[in-house]
């Protein structure tokens, strides 16, 4: 891995990678030449969730820990942003700070608040395992979706408006094929960075830790370093796709950071495959793809989309796409 | 003074409901490791039997007994069908699957009882209220909901401490193989806890719907809440679930009734009015990371 520049094979894994990127580049084009505009915004969707899915499969399947509150960071992220959008327009400044609609200025921060949120979290969450840890998480995850409940001044229940998108030098981002092509770069960036993180010797001891927590001690690996790392990365990834996600949306609402969306994000994950990060963002092509289909057939799509969900566990262990991309087995 | 009176006797009435859901999930949870998200929807299943039966005929007695009967049976076909596939699954796929159920069943009880949300009226003899004390009326129905709660959490501690069946269910929460290995049958054990579990979310889904709006949510809401009593009181142990649900009932209760006012003093109206909801329906999620983070395995963790 250190000394090959090109490795002489590539993967199954990386050619399906290789494979499904060709496919999201060529997607505005096949919707321009069969006349479906919307279908861009459809795989935007999928992209955003994808960034969000893949940093949860980082924790999730290489660390073993199962985060039940991912979309704390998703809202977070997305309320930074239309936040400092909000002051920058019509609010007035905050803390004698104008806000600002800068990508450049906004979307850091963003993120460095979500890493903060995950620092401060994954540090008391991390004393816990098992079922507690799911537990906790959903705790500190219910704390910021009751918060931003409560914040009344910015739209409380009923979220907040974000009237323009965030400004970037030389690119329009309110151009809906230019802010696919943003999402799906950046969506590219993070799962090559995540890929490389999991490959490299942090990752191999978060694995290890996963494994067996007793041995990884034993060779003297302290596993709070390394699992507080690895969730900070994840929450930071998740923020992120919460940053683009109200972007597309225009509009960011408690519910980005409710229970049930960290239940939505889990079932992406585990529907593409835990522990592949190529997977769950298909799983998310899939869940969405699936939900969008559903509920132009029906209004009670979810009676569908349950037992789906229930067949995917009950038939493997690797999900709908696990077996293609090597996943590991448990 | 009366005030903090009404409110602690509030606190052990949503405590003794809370108990009900609680005890049942820390028993499936305890032995057969199972985290079984479904465990709101049996409550909101019994609340929609409950008040179906009532509307049709009248009659509360009616409405008790639909419901217990609704969730069970309901309990009894999720765990036949889908939850005896989970029970060596990673938790991540047990919250999956669960999830799934929810989704499901959300749907399902909005086709068959309809979108708009039942009313249940308070039955004639539990009407009105009683003098407790010089200037503070409280109504009888949540006194006899009090009651119930304290009958039931009697009726299990006899039977988890001085019968067969609660004998294998403490060592099965012990030790499942050693259990399995002693000739026990296990999957029956499994079944019998898991009917009783819902039975228990059948009875608190009556106890909510004359208080509680009955709708489609209402069992999810519950359910975290139930999460965070078995979490606090120690995964597995029927007497944490107690403490957890006495704790986070009183908690829950005070912090609604008293947040606005201490918050009152330090913000304006308009801005304190909700904040202080929102503190107070974050408090008890607060109090929960503060108990894991000084004890990692709740107040009374059962004895590995």
């Amino acid at each position: 891995m250190t000394t090959t520049a090109l490795p002489a094979k590539l993967t199954r894994a990386a050619w399906l990678g290789i494979a499904g990127l060709a496919l999201l580049l060529a997607t505005p084009l096949i919707a321009s030449l069969t006349g479906t505009p919307y279908l861009i915004n459809l795989v935007t969707r999928f992209v955003i969730y994808g960034l969000a899915a893949v940093s949860l499969d980082l924790v999730l399947g290489y660390g073993a820990l199962v985060s039940f509150g991912h979309a704390m960071f998703f809202g977070l992220g997305g309320y930074v942003v239309a936040i400092s959008s909000h002051h920058a327009t019509d609010g007035g400044s905050i803390f004698g700070w104008a806000g600002s609609q800068a990508a450049v200025v906004v979307w850091p921060l963003a993120i460095a608040c979500c890493g903060l949120l995950g620092a401060a979290v994954g540090y008391l969450a991390l004393r816990t395992r098992g079922v507690q840890f799911i537990m906790i998480t959903l705790a500190f995850g219910q704390m910021v979706y009751f918060i931003l409940v409560s914040l009344q001044v910015y739209g409380g229940d009923d979220g907040l408006m974000m009237n323009q998108r965030s400004h970037f030098p030389g690119i329009d981002f309110s151009r809906p094929i230019t802010f696919y092509y943003v999402c799906l770069a950046l969506l590219v960036v993070w799962t090559l960075l995540c890929v490389h993180i999991v490959n490299s010797r942090f990752g191999m001891v978060l694995q290890g830790l996963r494994q067996s927590e007793r041995r990884a001690v034993n060779l003297g690996v302290a596993p709070m370093p390394y699992r507080l790392s690895a969730f900070v990365i994840s929450a930071m990834g998740t923020g992120l796709a919460g940053v683009l996600w109200a972007n597309f949306a225009g509009l960011v609402t408690p519910d980005m950071a409710s229970w049930t969306k960290s239940g939505e994000l889990m079932a992406i994950v585990i529907l593409g495959g835990v522990g592949t990060l190529l997977g769950p963002i298909a799983g998310a092509a899939v869940f969405l793809g699936l939900e969008q289909a559903l509920s132009a057939w029906t209004e009670h799509w979810m009676i569908v989309m349950g037992p789906v969900l229930v067949i995917v566990v009950l038939a493997g262990k690797n999900g709908l796409f696990g077996g293609w991309l090597g996943a590991r087995n448990g | 003074m009366t005030l903090l009176f009404e409110q602690l006797l509030n606190g052990l009435q949503f405590g003794a409901m809370l108990f009900m859901l609680a005890s049942g999930l820390t028993l499936i949870f305890g032995i057969m490791g199972v985290v079984n998200l479904t465990h709101g929807s049996f409550y909101m299943v019994g609340a929609y039997c409950a008040a179906f039966a009532i509307t049709q005929t009248g009659s509360f007695l009616a409405g008790i007994l639909a419901a217990l009967l609704g969730a069970s049976l309901y309990g009894l076909a999720v765990e036949y069908l889908v939850i005896r596939k989970l029970y060596r699954r990673d938790h991540l796929y047990q919250v999956l699957a669960t999830f799934g159920l929810i989704l499901f069943t959300n749907e399902t009880v909005s086709m068959v009882f309809g979108r708009k949300p039942p009313l249940v009226n308070t039955p004639t003899l539990l009407e009105g209220s009683i003098t407790l004390l010089p200037g503070l009326q409280y109504p009888v129905l949540r006194l006899t909901f009090i009651a119930v709660g304290a009958a039931v959490a009697l009726g299990l501690w006899i039977l988890v401490n001085r019968t067969r069946v609660g004998m294998l269910v403490r060592a099965g929460a012990d030790d499942r193989e050693m259990v399995d290995a002693l000739g026990v049958d296990i999957r029956k054990l499994y079944t019998v806890v898991f009917g009783l579990g819902a039975l228990l979310c059948g009875l608190a889904g009556v106890m909510a719907a004359p208080l509680l709006a009955v709708e489609i949510g209402m069992g999810e809401r519950v359910l975290i809440t139930t999460f965070v009593c078995i979490v606090i009181g120690g995964v597995g142990s029927v007497n944490g679930a107690l403490v957890g649900a006495l704790l986070v009932g009183m908690v829950d209760s005070l912090g609604r009734a008293f947040m606005p006012q201490l918050l009152g003093g330090l913000f304006p109206p308009t801005i304190s009015d909700p904040l202080a909801a929102g503190f107070a329906s974050a408090s008890i999620y607060v109090l929960m990371a503060i108990i894991l983070i000084v004890k990692p395995l709740g107040l009374f963790p059962p004895k590995v």
